[in-house]
């Protein structure tokens, strides 16, 4: 009885673990089925660097370079806010907080990783943006520069968490050895535990990039939705997903627009699958040169 | 003998239990016999049918009615499908969707049920009061991009336009623009209420939406002279003025036909007005030269073919914009 019960138990969690393999060879395959049909009658090259996305007109053009460009110069300035205040904050939790900082502090990070995105995208829209827009004296608020500044704080608990667990996996004999010798704190942390926690804080700032790639709401939102390639940061963008998004729901089913959306789909799903790769190279490159792989 | 006897009966007696369970099951899953009615489409028309069918459920406790957004394109998909009854769209059905449907099988059939402006705004600091359909064009296209040319203050507009797949973008493009292609840099937005709310935050701001959908926050501003208004929308001497549709499989009948009664008769159209939309009619005379049943009579073969032969874009003509689709004109 007991054994028949093991074995019960095991096809149960076996049959649960290959249940998300499933789903994401269905979501691929979709991706790949609908996509298809725009693949086959459009060059991809002149798709994928095409400057004009004008997906209604006749003849339709699907230039997705804007939408490309506007993802990159999106995640790119949300990294510039989430890496130093994202890393800083980790840092600051482990090494210098006292305990009751540190039991205020925690939960707070964790709360912020909670909220909907929507409600970051609120945010942006009726605080953010309009404060920007009178502080530059700039012609809209709803720009590049605002969309980054609202999506880096979404994605900074997301790094502070993982770097904090990064930093804490460092072994203590690092840290004593290293004070032993007569290195500052300061010292210590950026020559030894920064290093040594190296493939944990590169891995968690992937995943922040990760999530700041594909984000929507925020991006529909905020970044103003002009499909061309930004100028300066205070220009309104149109990232992929917000084009999706605002899109998809009232195109013709089977029409080449709808199946242009999937091909933005599938670029998106590589995007996201190279970070991914990446982030797992370097995680593995930094353990093996700490003598912590396997 | 007995024992066997005794199972067979059994076995016959619960087989016309299930029997008799199962018959009202079956006749329930019917769609003809169930009375839910499910209708989905344009985030337009939603308000107008959705207030219209807790009304209709009000008053007819055995209706069931769902109602769903989604978008034009969504819900003449779902017509085609058969996962919908009644399709609404802030545009008329394309050729190529009338296409997609014949060769389902499902004959789309048009109904009128309100009027709807597309009004300009400006940010209320602007003063500029009136735009000619001309410098609209203009503004959009990019020809110009400060009101300064405009005789307004020296500041950059700021073009917001909606996504190239919403019915009111594609009302706004056939009605103002002429086909011309907006602006590449212009902001896209994907509802009427971040229209409202950017050009309420942005000076230099200039956005259009659906009349029903002005916000105290923003200012309207007339189009050739003529302001945006409830008689200038229904008689059509306002420019940027539309049809909005229903849609159905064949001619409405049943549950559906009911529905649709309610919504463009007298009762429907005070809702429709409610939602600040502009109803048919006014005073109980229907405006311009529609005059009929409250169904519009639009043969769908004839509208099939013109359709099929490319002539069914552009019809939408100031001043009386449901004359053309009457079947006495297109045969």
């Amino acid at each position: 009885m007991r054994h028949f019960r093991e074995t019960i138990y095991k096809r149960v969690f076996t049959i649960l673990a290959f249940a998300s393999l499933l789903f994401l060879t269905g979501i691929v395959l979709t991706l790949f089925v609908e996509a298809y049909p725009f693949l086959v009658s459009h060059d991809i090259s002149r798709t994928l660097f095409g400057l004009y996305w004008y997906p209604t007109y006749d003849p339709p053009e699907f230039g997705m370079l804007p939408l490309i460009t506007a993802s990159f110069v999106v995640t790119l300035g949300a990294m510039v806010v989430c890496i130093p205040i994202g890393v800083g904050t980790a840092l600051f939790l482990h090494e210098l907080a006292s305990a009751s900082q540190r039991a205020v502090l925690k939960p707070l990070i964790e709360i912020l990783a909670g909220i909907p995105s929507i409600i970051f995208g609120f945010f942006g829209m009726i605080i953010v943006a309009p404060f920007i827009q009178g502080l530059l004296d700039i012609p809209v608020g709803l720009n590049a520069f605002t969309a980054s500044l609202v999506l880096g704080i979404m994605a900074t608990p997301t790094v502070a968490s993982l770097t904090e667990d990064a930093v804490s996996f460092v072994p203590r004999s690092f840290r004593e050895a290293s004070l032993a010798l007569g290195a500052t704190r300061w010292q210590t942390l950026i020559r030894v535990v920064m290093p040594a926690a190296g493939s944990g804080i590169s891995t968690a700032i992937i995943l922040g990039i990760g999530r700041a790639v594909g984000e929507t709401m925020v991006v529909l939102m905020v970044a103003g939705g002009a499909a061309v390639i930004p100028g300066s940061v205070f220009d309104p963008v149109r990232p992929m997903t917000a084009t999706i998004a605002a899109e998809m729901g009232e195109t013709v089913m089977g029409s080449p627009h709808y199946n242009a959306l999937f091909a933005i789909g599938l670029t998106l799903f590589f995007i996201t699958l190279a970070i991914n790769i990446v982030a797992e190279i370097i995680s593995r490159r930094f353990r093996l040169k700490l003598g912590l792989g396997r | 003998m007995q024992v066997r006897n005794a199972g067979c009966f059994t076995r016959i007696f619960s087989c016309l239990l299930f029997l008799l369970v199962l018959v009202p099951v079956v006749s329930c899953s019917d769609p003809e016999a169930r009375n839910t009615l499910t209708i989905k489409g344009s985030t337009t028309v939603l308000p107008v049918v959705q207030i219209g069918a807790e009304v209709f459920m009000d008053r007819n406790p055995w209706a069931v009615i769902s109602v769903q957004g989604g978008g034009s394109g969504v819900g003449i998909a779902s017509l085609i499908d058969r996962t919908t009854r009644i399709a609404t769209s802030s545009r008329e059905i394309k050729a190529e969707e009338i296409e997609r449907a014949k060769a389902a099988g499902v004959h789309p059939y048009e109904i009128v049920v309100a009027m709807d402006g597309i009004a300009v705004t400006v940010n209320p600091s602007n003063p500029v009061d009136n735009l000619t359909t001309e410098q609209i064009r203009d503004i959009y296209t990019g020809k110009v991009s400060n009101w300064q040319e405009l005789g307004g203050r020296d500041r950059e507009i700021v073009v917001i336009s909606r996504d190239t797949s919403s019915g009111t973008f594609e009302a706004f493009e056939k009605l103002a623009l002429e086909g011309r292609k907006v602006r590449p840099d212009a902001l896209v937005t994907a509802s009427n209420q971040v229209v409202n709310t950017t050009v309420a935050q942005t000076p230099g701001a200039i956005g259009y939406l659906g009349y029903g959908y002005i916000s105290g926050r923003v200012k309207a501003v007339g189009v050739d002279g003529v302001r945006p208004s409830g008689e200038t929308i229904r008689t059509g001497s306002y420019p940027l003025s539309r049809p909005l549709y229903l849609y159905t499989d064949g001619k409405p009948a049943g549950e559906v036909k009911r529905y649709i009664d309610f919504l463009t008769r007298e009762e429907g159209q005070r809702l429709v007005q409610e939602q600040g939309f502009i109803p048919l009619r006014q005073g109980g005379r229907y405006s311009g030269q529609w005059h009929g049943p409250s169904l519009q009579a639009a043969g769908d073969h004839a509208r099939l073919s013109k359709c099929l032969d490319g002539k069914c874009n552009g019809h939408l003509r100031r001043g009386r914009p449901l004359i053309e689709k009457r079947p006495r004109r297109v045969s």
